[in-house]
């Protein structure tokens, strides 16, 4: 199944990691966001066909929540980061190649 | 005992000097090391080995492979016996015992053939069919069907043998150690990478010990040895025979299970019967070979009509005559390889009955000087005899109706050949495309998607000499690919034979009598494709399911591309048009013990023990599942009913001490600069300013408002504090608290970690408690030093200890904690300690029953639809802090709907009725059901304190309800209790006892 390289502590199994739903989505601040707003982070999810982020956690590793980029169509991921460093948009620092 | 008649003089890989004993359907035979069972039955002159599924038809052996779809025996016997084994890949071993399968009362008497004098109404769907015919119809049938249904019978008991899981890794992969798959591990082991070949045979070499033939002047069997031979030199080369790589998964992982002692009576002590291997490679080469098609005629499934190239390895591989005189029915040149290897082995060739109008390939010339007579544009249209063939019907092609001038010859081998289908099965599984090669008539492995190439026959390859020349290039490409060599390797140049394309033959002409069977195990014929046809199954996914075509054990590896280039036919369409069913994991057969491995029994997952473990278990305790945890449910004393345990380590908590384990809570420590800033954004109530030494109930939330898990939380220190959570929820708490931080508000200066495992805790409750801990602690414990829900650090029984003045029970209490290695050490301390006050350890049912009589939500009430309001902790939630998880959806209208259920307590009007959990609440117990559910009793106990029985749950409108009387109708059992609402609070509701 997945293989997935974790930035810290390289390619491993995928039965290693836990699977975090959507990385795409930002918690809106809630003093300023609509009952709209709201309900969509909370419910609302695309179901995108081809690359899209999502929240991996490397729990039987180093517990690093990572951000990962997945192709949802071939299954070929492209991007995985620390979470940590990519919250607040996808940055390049600490990217590791499939 | 019968000698082995078949037994060619010489010739074959077997072991002449190895004779070993076997029997089948319990007769007495002989074979040789190195004979697989179907040689050695055809040796020994045993044609009919098993009875057709459907049918009940006598059937023999068709290939000498994988493939095979018809020989399948009962392998062994009692809890090892191993049903729908193929005769073709069972190893002889000495005493083997097989028995043939679908047959009553014997193979040679069989009462189910009688289904054949009935086929007729037997057709394709038929058992579709029974569900929509007249009502009542399927009930009916239902009985035969069941009883006629399957194949072969399952062993009975427990598996004796034992089972392991390896995993691997390499640079390159290849799977199949025919000449590709060799000749490629030789170029990428030349090249040092790390190379895992996989064959799924017991000797590698495929097709090179099955083909007299030659590379230049070097007879294959001598390249064999080389090429073994430099491999073994290879320090990073691995071949690992009786190894069948049977699925492909994302990521280059494959699965292939090793037959590690199936060739033995039984598995040496201490050794698995079958290892799974889960291999990554970066690198993939598929050298799979390819398997030939039968040729579709009227009785084509009688024993000893044998795939041509099966009849060339019985006499190479095995030295075995599979018949004393042959036809050979073909439309390509490779069968004419069988009648030159046939007639040197002294089998007589009545005739090559080759459907083409001619052919100049070298095979043909060479059979043609041997004297062998070649009939061209003729073929094969009826097999006669019954248990074994004895003729054949032959044709001339293309003169109107050829059965006219049939001409009927006698034989006993009956040798067919349409063509080689590419093993495509893994290539299709990584995502690789297919594409109909017109020439080959043949599905051939298109573009890639993974990290993986074909090389040899599975790419249409006829002669060994391309098959190397391709093996040597894509071992040294997959090579380069992952980082070793040059990618260009020395390619011999041998000299090819020359030859004349396949004419494609599906399926030929019919006649009055006999069956044209397409899928041999399954007894699909070519009217069962007709008719789904004609019915509108156009799909061939749907004429697959609808006839059953290729759904056996063999998955169609033999009929497939002939049934759908069937329905083409029917439908007027070209063959790629209609497509392939997907070829879907397991390419072969796998026992489901390999699965298992070694998950069983005990072993089935981790188990999780306390500190204090054997304690508990010296003291008889009864043991409950949570989670992965064992925790003792109660402790009855010896000839002591579990009930009057229950109620017993209920009462000497409440009126004396008890003492119950509770290590299994989850516990988080949690520090930095912003410890109280990140609790008081995640739990629903404040923890900043909690004080130094306090401790405090915490409630969280999930983002929706809904209650996610409780437990108490204190403060150690300024910037220090020790969350507690749920048992079952400890790990899922673990991996949120690290979400927020890491990824939601990842600028707090806070850092967390499990010590669930570290500390071992146990909580020491009732009246008493305090004159008990006051003997063993090393620090002041009076009220005024370590008031309710206060904190102290100290020492217990002379351990580090952390006292938390805490109560689950509604009991005066204190929590202790003790790192794990002292947790035994402390529990019996205490226990010493509190003899002579009655102290009583207690279990789960008691702590539940005390829980459930103070209203205490737990677990059963938060189910994932409850809010805090819905469970009576509204006023924790805080209104001044301006987050935190859960806070923005508080002000759903849904949660503030007066008709919203709410916590209340119930208990039986008649004050003696047990109540059942699960039950619904309804306003009239009059109306039957479906009646409007007003509400749901979660949790219930039969008060030992109390002394009536009590429950806690839910109800719309809540509280303002109390008084009333309602129905509790519990649906598994249909059985009803009027019940009076209450106050959840059924036992000291001023919580005066904390103090007692």
């Amino acid at each position: 199944m997945l293989l997935i390289t974790c930035p810290f502590c390289g390619p491993r199994d995928h039965v290693e990691f836990t699977y975090g739903g959507d990385a795409t989505l930002t918690r809106p601040d809630p003093a300023t966001a609509s009952d709209a707003d709201w309900a969509d982070y909370i419910y609302l999810r695309d179901n995108p066909k081809g690359p899209h982020l999502e929240y991996w956690q490397h729990h039987a590793g180093c517990r690093a929540w990572l951000t990962v980029r997945r192709d949802t169509l071939t299954h070929e991921i492209t991007m995985t980061a620390p979470a940590r460093k990519a919250a607040g948009g996808e940055s390049g620092a600490g990217e590791a190649g499939r | 005992m019968s000698r082995q008649s078949f037994r060619l003089a010489a010739g074959g890989r077997i072991d002449r000097g190895r004779t070993l004993d076997f029997t089948f359907d319990g007769r007495r035979y002989q074979g040789h090391a190195g004979d697989s069972l179907a040689a050695a039955l055809l040796a020994n002159g045993v044609r009919l080995v098993g009875r057709s599924f459907k049918y009940h038809r006598p059937r023999g052996i068709l290939s000498a492979g994988p493939e095979e779809p018809s020989a399948l025996v009962r392998l062994r016997g009692d809890a090892r016996a191993e049903p729908n084994t193929r005769a073709t890949m069972i190893e002889l071993y000495d005493g083997l015992a097989a028995e043939s399968q679908n047959r009553f009362p014997s193979l040679g008497f069989d009462l189910g053939a009688a289904a054949s004098l009935v086929a007729p109404l037997l057709p394709a769907g038929f058992y579709y069919k029974t569900f929509m015919g007249p009502k009542g119809a399927w009930r009916f049938y239902e009985h035969f069907i069941r009883r006629a249904a399957g194949m072969g019978r399952s062993p009975e008991g427990a598996d004796p043998d034992h089972y392991e899981k390896r995993f691997a890794h390499c640079d390159v992969l290849i799977v199949g150690g025919g000449p590709a798959g060799l000749a490629a591990a030789l170029a990428a082991g030349r090249s040092g990478a790390r190379v895992l070949l996989l064959d799924e045979m017991a000797e590698p070499g495929g097709a090179l010990l099955r083909e007299r033939a030659a590379f230049g002047d070097v007879p294959a069997t001598e390249w064999l040895v080389a090429a073994l031979g430099e491999l073994q030199t290879m320090p990073e080369v691995r071949l690992v025979p009786r190894a069948a790589a049977f699925a492909y998964y994302d990521h280059n992982e494959i699965i292939a299970v090793e037959r590690v002692a199936d060739h033995l009576a039984e598995p040496p002590p201490h050794v698995a019967r079958q290892v799974m291997w889960q291999i990554r490679a970066r690198q993939v080469v598929l050298a799979t070979g390819a398997i030939e098609r039968p040729l579709v005629f009227s009785n084509n499934d009688r024993p000893n009509v044998m795939l041509a190239g099966a009849a060339r390895a019985y006499v190479n591989q095995y030295g075995v005559a599979p018949g004393i005189r042959a036809v050979i029915a073909t439309n390509n040149d490779s069968a004419y390889a069988t009648a030159l290897d046939l007639q040197r082995a002294g089998v007589e060739i009545v005739a090559v009955v080759d459907a083409r109008a001619a052919s100049t390939g070298d095979l043909v010339q060479r059979a043609r000087q041997a004297g062998i007579e070649c009939r061209f544009g003729h073929a094969v249209v009826a097999a006669h005899g019954r248990r074994c063939v004895s003729g054949a019907d032959i044709v001339p092609l293309g003169n109107g109706d050829g059965r006219l001038h049939a001409e009927t010859v006698g034989c006993d081998l009956l040798c067919v050949s349409g063509g080689w289908s590419p093993t495509v099965h893994l290539h299709s599984q990584s995502g690789g495309r297919l594409v109909w090669d017109e020439t080959r008539a043949a599905f051939l492995p298109g573009s890639s998607k993974q990290a993986e190439r074909s090389a040899g026959a599975v790419n249409g390859h006829a002669a060994l000499v391309d098959c190397v020349a391709e093996g040597l290039r894509a071992g040294a490409a997959a090579a380069q690919a992952a980082g070793f060599g040059n990618g260009a390797p020395p390619v011999p140049d041998w000299p090819t034979e020359t030859t004349t394309p396949l004419r494609p033959l599906w399926a030929l002409p019919g006649g009055p009598r006999g069956k044209r069977f397409v899928d041999i195990q399954d007894d699909v014929t070519v009217a069962d494709v007709e008719l789904a046809a004609s019915e509108g199954f156009r799909s061939v996914e749907h004429v697959k399911r609808y006839t059953t075509l290729g759904m056996g054990t063999d998955q169609g590896k033999t009929s497939n591309v002939n049934g759908l280039a069937i329905l083409a036919g029917i439908r007027g369409e070209a063959i790629p048009s209609v497509g392939t069913t997907t070829f879907r994991p397991p390419y072969t057969p796998v026992t489901l013990g390999n699965f298992a491995g070694r998950d069983i029994g005990r072993h089935f997952e981790p188990t999780r023990r306390s500190a204090m473990h054997d304690w508990h278990e010296a003291a008889g305790a009864q043991w409950v599942e949570a989670g992965l945890w064992l925790r003792p449910s109660t402790y009855p004393l010896p000839g002591e009913d579990i009930r009057a345990a229950i109620v017993r380590e209920t009462l000497a908590a409440r009126s004396r001490v008890g003492l119950v384990d509770v290590s299994t809570l989850g516990k988080i420590d949690v520090q930095g600069p912003d410890a109280g800033e990140f609790l008081d954004r995640v739990y629903v109530n404040g923890f900043k300013a909690l004080a130094v030494g306090r401790a405090r109930y915490g409630l969280m939330l999930r983002e929706d408002g809904i209650v996610l898990d409780d437990g108490t939380t204190s403060r150690l220190a300024e910037q220090r504090y020790l969350m507690t959570t749920t048992t079952a929820n400890a790990v899922r708490i673990t991996q949120h608290l690290e979400f927020l931080l890491q990824v939601v508000w990842p600028e707090l200066r806070v850092q967390i970690g499990s010590v669930t495992e570290q500390w071992a805790a146990m909580a020491l409750a009732g009246p008493l408690s305090r004159a008990v801990l006051e003997r063993i602690a090393s620090i002041d414990v009076g009220d005024a030093a370590l008031p309710h829900m206060g904190v102290r650090e100290g020492r217990v029984a002379g351990a580090p200890a952390r006292i938390f003045r805490i109560s689950f029970s509604g009991e005066r209490a204190y929590e202790i904690n003790v790192p794990a290695d002292y947790g035994r050490l402390v529990w019996e301390a205490i226990m010493v300690a509190g003899r002579d006050r009655g102290i009583t350890a207690y279990g789960t049912e008691a702590m539940g029953i005390m829980r459930i009589e103070k209203g205490h939500v737990a677990g059963p009430e938060f189910d994932g639809n409850t809010t805090a309001e819905d469970l009576g902790l509204g006023r924790l939630v805080s209104t001044k802090k301006a987050d935190f998880v859960g806070r923005r959806a508080l002000s759903r209208p849904a949660f503030a709907e007066p008709q919203r259920h709410r916590l209340v307590g119930f208990v039986p009007v008649d004050g003696r009725t047990r109540l059942r959990a699960g039950s619904q609440i309804v306003v009239d117990s009059s109306i039957p059901p479906p009646v409007a559910m007003i509400g749901r009793i979660t949790s219930v106990c039969d008060s030992p304190t109390l002394g009536y029985p009590v429950g806690l749950g839910f109800l719309a409108g809540g509280m303002a309800r109390k008084g009333e009387v309602l129905h509790a109708l519990f649906p598994l059992a249909n059985q009803w209790t009027d019940v009076r609402v209450a106050d959840p609070v059924f036992y000291d509701p001023a919580g005066e006892r904390l103090h007692g």
